[in-house]
């Protein structure tokens, strides 16, 4: 996510509101937990940690030498979303995901959004995250980003917005699924108690999905292969553990090999063809050949066996663009372009500072704005107005002067809350949701999603590299 | 149909599992002799880090042979390579590579092992604790092993971990017996010394044998039914000819898997059948310390072999 710092801003609870009291997803949830011995709750809360402990789920931070393996923190109490709240995001986020996907088929062919003037050409010419090398290539199916995590946070009953579409590599999916696990393993009476739509089917969704945009060369059932940069890399357990699930081959960039035309695996038997390949590897690192030629990370050729039809890569290299912090502020533009209607999902408003009225606005409103890097990603390199000291927001007044283009930004917004167990009982913290959203030949969305929440009281930071938990996500089957 | 690396990692693993636990074997063989001998044990601690192969780097960091110097090297020190915590440490690096190919049980006891050993390692050992250390170690390695063994499949991935086992196990086997070959000379050692019993004692301590020695043969330690039961027994675990045995059938599943045999189905069929014609007495009549050393390399070779058949680089 990408608030720093604390801010105390009156924010909407989803379990409990001031205004209107316990809210009617919580009602089942708010019973059972008055049944349950304090005491007791506290012993799950330990038992949930020795269970991540125990199967190895862990992150990597990168800069921690000692604490190079650290645990997500989990709070045990879900974030409930009404089968209605849900069916009302799950047409926004389709919506958008048609829209990015058609998007990148048009940016990538016949650039009409840029003729139309809808989007600054120099936006995407001068990206980096443009790879001219995709120019003219239709990826198989027709689809060019296949896995998307949508961030979404709320504002009040009504109120969401998306703050950012993950359309490259988005990561976290493993922990939804762990985390429901472990609900399951801690709390079964719960689930049969309250009706909740299951998340544990989306390894084989995510398989047949990358089965359903195989290559046309591809005869017969396809391989699929789940390619990691290695064990040291920080989503390192989820690569592993998607790649399990799905029961398929977890690959490195030293296994393959491209042959005859084909990307290969070096097998125990010898090269095997590979059909699809789901790359948990950045676009630089994909091919040393076409792009940053010190990557150890790829495969040399792929991108040839790739322009031939003979592969897919999902997602297909190439997706940033979509993703980009200054095409976001474009999104509703786009949502409108290719689907010809409003956005459902607005964005947050955002000023782009690139433009000179935007970037006046901006400088007189340092201290009240979340100023963010357009290409920054984590929650690093951004300044929250209201936490900053005067200092800080000169210094960063000097850095937007000298490089306007390089910034958005857009105002602080009150994140919705939900509680958590803490010692001393309930108690609010601010959330945020990314929904996994699959596309092959349909769109599949998964009931549920991956819970963010910031743990200290007040923060609005939910990155887990800066302190940031999970919860589990629980969609109604009502 | 198992990735080259992975067939790789699975080996190593195993490999690495089955050296921690060799240290701590090897460790609590010379305690014992430090325990019940009067004279100075440095004689036998060097002989252990001989039999662990690494005398030389001991001696790089140390001048006296101390039970708390060498414990400390063979058990804690993470700049030994094969120390227990460096060899659980790298086994668990190979299993965290492969985990796809693990059942859970056996990903979480490796894993458990490294995070209650890297615990219990992480300060110097007091030696009123040692016992309890090298039980601890010896504790972990076994609900590894019966959850590898309870839990996995009988396939491909079974069949590389094995070869890994049971390649590290006759080589620390072999290694033992050669480092103490001449106390089991019929021309040096003679029957009832005392001295003698405790080094034949320690041989078997260091591979966990001095028990069942005595349900296979006399009650007392003969030279020759040593070397017999560690060399040619089929039925000792950690014997040569068990650990060929088992090589040998691995190897045969993956060549009936795969339809193809490599060169180092030959070499580990041509170090089965030596085992299986020889009698101790030609061993010993061939000379000893030459049997083992030319076992020790053909053991390397073996290994150096699967890897290049099964395309682990």
């Amino acid at each position: 996510m990408v608030f720093r710092g604390s801010t105390r801003l009156a924010a909407f609870d989803e379990m409990l509101p001031e205004v209107s009291g316990l809210r009617r997803p919580y009602q089942a949830y708010d019973r059972w937990l008055k049944e349950q011995d304090p005491a007791r709750l506290t012993q799950k809360m330990q038992d949930a940690e020795r269970v991540f402990r125990k199967t190895g789920i862990t992150f990597a931070v990168y800069g921690e030498q000692e604490a190079s393996e650290r645990l997500i923190p989990f709070d045990i109490v879900p974030r409930i979303i009404s089968g209605q709240e849900w069916r009302r995001l799950t047409q926004g986020i389709e919506q958008r995901v048609q829209a990015l996907n058609a998007f990148l088929d048009d940016i990538y062919h016949r650039q009409e959004i840029l003729r139309a003037g809808r989007v600054p050409r120099e936006l995407v010419a001068k990206n980096d995250a443009f790879l001219p090398e995709m120019i003219g290539v239709r990826p198989p199916a027709g689809v060019y980003t296949h896995i998307i995590g949508v961030d979404i946070v709320r504002i009040s009953e009504n109120e969401f917005y998306v703050l950012e579409d993950n359309a490259r590599t988005p990561s976290g999916v493993s922990y939804m699924l762990e985390n429901r696990e472990t609900m399951m393993q801690l709390f079964p009476e719960l689930f049969q108690q309250i009706k909740v739509r299951p998340v544990e089917n989306y390894p084989q969704l995510l398989r047949q999905s990358l089965a359903a945009v195989r290559p046309q060369s591809a005869k017969g059932t396809p391989t699929i292969a789940v390619l990691t940069p290695g064990s040291y890399n920080s989503a390192y357990f989820e690569h592993a553990f998607l790649a399990d699930q799905m029961g398929v081959q977890l690959v490195e960039g030293q296994d393959l090999r491209v042959v005859d035309g084909h990307v290969t695996m070096r097998t125990t038997e010898g090269y095997k063809q590979i059909d699809v390949l789901y790359r948990r590897v950045d676009d630089a690192f994909l091919d040393p050949l076409t792009f940053r030629p010190d990557s150890a990370l790829g495969v040399p050729g792929i991108m040839d066996v790739y322009r031939a039809g003979n592969i897919t890569i999902a997602n297909a290299p190439g997706t940033g663009i979509a993703d980009d912090k200054a095409i976001y502020s474009y999104m509703p533009e786009i949502v409108e372009f290719y689907t010809g209607r409003k956005a459902i999902l607005g964005n947050i408003p955002t000023w782009r500072c690139s433009e000179p009225d935007s970037l006046k606005y901006v400088l007189e409103h340092i201290s009240e704005l979340v100023i963010k890097e357009v290409h920054g990603s984590g929650g690093y390199g951004m300044l929250v107005g209201p936490a900053a000291t005067k200092k800080e927001c000169q210094d960063f007044a000097k850095k937007l002067q000298a490089k306007p283009g390089n910034y958005i930004a857009q105002p602080t917004l009150a994140l919705s809350t939900c509680p958590i167990l803490t010692e001393k009982g309930l108690s609010p913290r601010h959330v945020d949701l990314r929904p996994y959203v699959l596309v092959s030949d349909r769109i599949q969305i998964v009931p549920g999603g991956l819970t963010r929440v910031a743990l200290k009281e007040g923060s609005l930071v939910v990155n887990s590299s800066q302190g940031g938990g999970t919860k589990d996500t629980w969609v109604l089957d009502d | 149909m198992l990735l080259g690396r992975t067939a790789n990692g699975l080996y190593w693993m195993s490999r690495y599992i089955e050296r921690a636990e060799n240290m701590a074997r090897l460790v609590d063989a010379g305690l014992r002799m430090a325990l019940t001998r009067t004279q100075n044990a440095s004689e036998e601690w060097n002989s252990v880090l001989l039999s662990a192969g690494s005398d030389y780097t001991f001696s790089q960091k140390y001048q006296d042979y101390t039970v708390a110097n060498v414990s400390d090297f063979l058990l804690r020190d993470t700049a030994n390579p094969s120390s227990t915590m460096s060899s659980i440490e790298t086994a668990r690096n190979n299993a965290r590579m492969v985990r796809t190919a693990l059942t859970r049980e056996t990903w979480e006891s490796i894993n458990e092992a490294w995070m209650s050993l890297k615990r219990m390692l992480a300060r110097p050992i007091d030696e009123r604790d040692l016992p309890t250390v090298l039980d601890a170690i010896k504790r972990e390695t076994a609900l590894i092993r019966g959850s590898f063994y309870g839990t996995m499949l009988r396939n491909e991935i079974f069949d590389f971990s094995q070869l890994g086992t049971y390649v590290e196990r006759a080589d620390n086997t072999a290694r033992i017996l050669d480092v103490k070959y001449y106390v089991l000379l019929p021309s040096i050692s003679w029957v009832g010394s005392t001295l003698d019993n405790y080094q034949w004692e320690s041989i078997l301590r260091s591979v966990s044998a001095h028990r069942s020695y005595r349900w296979v043969y006399d009650a007392d330690y003969k030279p020759t039914n040593i070397a017999d039961y560690l060399i040619l027994n089929v039925r000792m675990p950690r014997s040569l000819t068990f650990c060929y045995r088992f090589l040998g059938e691995h190897l045969k599943f993956l060549a009936d898997d795969y339809g193809e045999r490599h060169a180092c189905h030959a070499t580990a069929e041509k170090i089965q059948a030596m085992l299986k014609k020889g009698s101790i007495k030609d061993i010993f009549d061939h000379g000893l310390h030459e049997f083992l050393a030319e076992f020790i390399g053909d053991n390397t070779r073996l290994g150096d072999e699967i890897a290049q058949d099964y395309r682990f680089y």
